[in-house]
């Protein structure tokens, strides 16, 4: 009789792409052969040593892994439940999380011979850290971002300018994020043989999805040997705020066999799920397909994408990643939401009790966090992925915090 | 039947020496009323067969101008069930006129798919194609229609290398599109060289009839590409006309679809080889 290997849920996709009905390859024929390529050899660079040891170094030298995982002992204090802590991916070389995945995407173009690079991005952590990858390894950058994002990141696109990268305002639909990607998956459309699109969250068509988490799970793997250095044990709760949700997979696709750890997904839900005015895809959408896969989607009943809106540009997107549609139907992960002015208001306390400034983005999840964690025992313990740094929202979050007397 | 009018379209243009005219205007652009003026009117100023696009609200393999056209067409309040009503209504006047849906796979999927291939058949059309449906999915789409005796027509493009070739043309049916440039819709042309090249190629890997699409723009474009194709493809040129006779507000004139006619006529005299 064979052994019983017992079941994992961190071996999906399948060959084809698809987490559960979810992933897939939903491109134009001009983009399917390189994507082809692009499979082939993030495949082959898995099992590659030289591949792990220069990701490691630059991991190390360069981004300045591994973050640290933080107790944030006054939160906590105000909280009264359990012990709150941060896994620390704002420290990241450029503020985000968001490097962990272009570096190895960077290297994979580098191994396929281009020096051209196509990226999107919302809050423009992602452009970023794409346009500074470029600058490291002597690459072109282009960058497609909303003029709407445009306006409200400005501090990063001038970041973006000053890295050597081109950016592209995109003025279609309501100019945000899913514009941007529109707009850079026809720039890549039209340069697919000489280009490389680094997809900036764990969403696209296959192997993009899969890649993005492979690349940021060292966020999660790290996190679960520091929290066995700092407590013996693992965590109750683990908890990441979502836009494409590659922060969140990043998080917890290393604790998904572990079936004590609770799992919290942390949508924008904008002005309120109720107000249609979110960006909440799991909540208020229902599968379609846009962007290379099939996932939840904002869309109205004749399948015409809606606009999300979020105050958070990161979050701003009517869609997320296929794995989370799939960690939604099978109940793995538990996805709930936070309102702007709650992302706020923690956004504000945040900086005050523990000296970290977030970003919009996590200030979500930790507003949700606000909402379970005082009913929590004592000895219980909660990590959130800080995934990014506020600076870049100050000029937009400023005026509303002096407004609301909350400065 | 459905692939009967596509290969009988290509015969009888093959027997005079032609080139098939295909033109592809967006269903309910800039309203449904100019709109259905303008379907109605294209056999008779010279297409041979029509491709009806179904509105997206993001085409992410489309230039500005077939972007603008389909959200005027959505601003107006078009919808797929009412391109399948558009569709019907042509049938009725145009019995042996070749009728192609094209567009994105979200709004199929929404309406259904068994549903939507059994609404299309009635309404008369034979034939779809799905930008973002490669071989890879087949099973979404692809197959089902074919069941059903629906054409499904293949998109090959610059980057289709010969080794990728017999996968696309493997379930293909009706004919076959070449996408003459690696980009999006209404921007630059090819060379003629590169688009006998493509043809050659294409030819020696299948027997359905091959249309060139992308890029072309007047009737020597059409004269260039109908030498070495099967049937051409204009799309964005008529559309253009279409975006040109509206006002500020996307709203049409009282001759905006005779306007686009006359393109069409003009883009006939180049189909004689």
């Amino acid at each position: 009789m064979n052994e019983h290997k017992p079941n994992t849920l961190r071996d999906q996709p399948d060959e084809q792409g698809r987490f559960g009905i979810h992933g897939g390859r939903f491109v134009a024929e001009t983009l399917m052969p390189l994507i082809l390529k692009v499979e082939e050899a993030w495949k082959a660079s898995k099992t590659d040593p030289d591949f792990a040891a220069e990701m490691e170094y630059y991991r190390k030298h360069y981004i300045g892994r591994p973050s640290p995982l933080f107790f944030a002992r006054r939160l906590t204090e105000h909280f009264g439940g359990a012990k709150l802590y941060f896994k620390r991916d704002e420290l990241n070389h450029t503020g985000a999380h968001k490097i962990n995945n272009v570096l190895g995407q960077a290297l994979l173009a580098k191994r396929m011979g281009k020096t051209k690079i196509i990226a999107e991005t919302g809050a423009g952590q992602h452009g970023v850290a794409s346009a500074t990858a470029c600058a490291l390894f002597g690459m072109e950058c282009e960058v497609f971002m909303g003029e709407e994002d445009v306006r409200r990141q400005k501090p990063n696109v001038d970041r973006m300018r000053l890295l050597g990268a081109k950016v592209h305002p995109v003025t279609s639909g309501t100019g945000t994020l899913k514009d941007a990607m529109n707009e850079a998956l026809r720039y890549w459309v039209t340069n697919a043989e000489t280009h490389f699109y680094i997809i900036g969250t764990a969403a696209g068509p296959h192997p993009y999805p899969a890649m993005v988490r492979d690349f940021q799970s060292i966020i999660g793997t790290e996190a679960k040997q520091q929290i066995l250095e700092a407590e013996g044990r693992l965590p109750d709760a683990i908890v990441a705020c979502i836009g494409g949700g590659s922060n969140a997979l990043g998080l917890f696709h290393p604790f998904l066999d572990d079936k004590e750890v609770d799992i919290y997904g942390v949508e924008a839900a904008g002005h309120g799920i109720e107000t249609g005015e979110h960006a909440a895809s799991l909540k208020g959408g229902k599968p379609g397909v846009l962007h290379g896969n099939r996932t939840y989607l904002l869309q109205d009943d004749h399948g015409q994408i809606k606009d999300a809106y979020s105050i958070s540009a990161g979050l701003d997107y009517p869609g997320i990643g296929p794995e989370h549609a799939w960690l939604h139907e099978i109940g793995r992960v538990n996805y709930v939401n936070a309102t702007d002015q709650e992302a706020l208001e923690y956004f504000a306390l945040c900086s005050r009790l523990e000296g970290i400034i977030p970003a919009l983005e996590p200030a979500h999840a930790l507003a949700f966090i606000a909402t379970m964690i005082g009913k929590m025992d004592k000895d219980q313990i909660v990590i959130m992925n800080m995934c990014g740094r506020g600076d870049k929202d100050l000029e937009a979050v400023l005026p509303i915090l002096e407004k609301q007397g909350m400065l | 039947m459905a692939l009967d009018r596509i290969s009988q379209c290509f015969s009888a243009c093959r027997a005079e020496n032609r080139a098939a005219l295909g033109i592809f205007i967006s269903a309910g652009d800039p309203d449904a009323k100019t709109s259905e003026e303008l379907l109605f009117g294209l056999p008779d100023a010279g297409a041979d067969f029509v491709e009806l696009g179904m509105p997206f609200s993001d085409p992410m393999a489309d230039g500005p101008v077939i972007q603008a056209a389909s959200l005027r067409a959505i601003k107006a309040g078009m919808t797929l069930d009412k391109v399948l009503e558009m569709a019907a209504r042509f049938r009725q006047r145009h019995p042996d006129v070749p009728l192609i849906l094209m567009g994105y796979y979200n709004p199929v999927y929404i309406y259904g798919v068994d549903r939507f291939l059994d609404d299309a058949m009635t309404a008369g059309v034979d034939g779809l194609i799905m930008v973002d449906l490669p071989p890879e999915e087949d099973a979404e789409l692809c197959l089902p229609a074919t069941e059903k005796g629906m054409a499904f027509i293949r998109l090959i493009t610059p980057t289709t290398n010969d080794q990728r070739l017999p996968t696309v043309i493997n379930n293909a049916s009706g004919f076959v599109y070449y996408v003459s440039i690696t980009g999006i819709t209404g921007t630059g042309s090819a060379s003629t060289d590169s688009i006998a090249n493509a043809m050659a190629r294409i030819r020696h890997a299948s027997d359905l009839p091959a249309v060139v699409g992308f890029g072309i723009k007047h009737a020597d474009d059409v004269r260039e590409a109908g030498r070495h194709a099967d049937g051409v493809v204009v799309g964005s040129a008529v559309v253009s006309i279409i975006a040109d006779h509206c006002d500020d507000n996307g709203n049409a004139a009282p001759d905006t679809a005779q306007k686009a006619l006359e393109l069409v006529k003009q883009l006939k005299t180049g189909t004689s080889r």
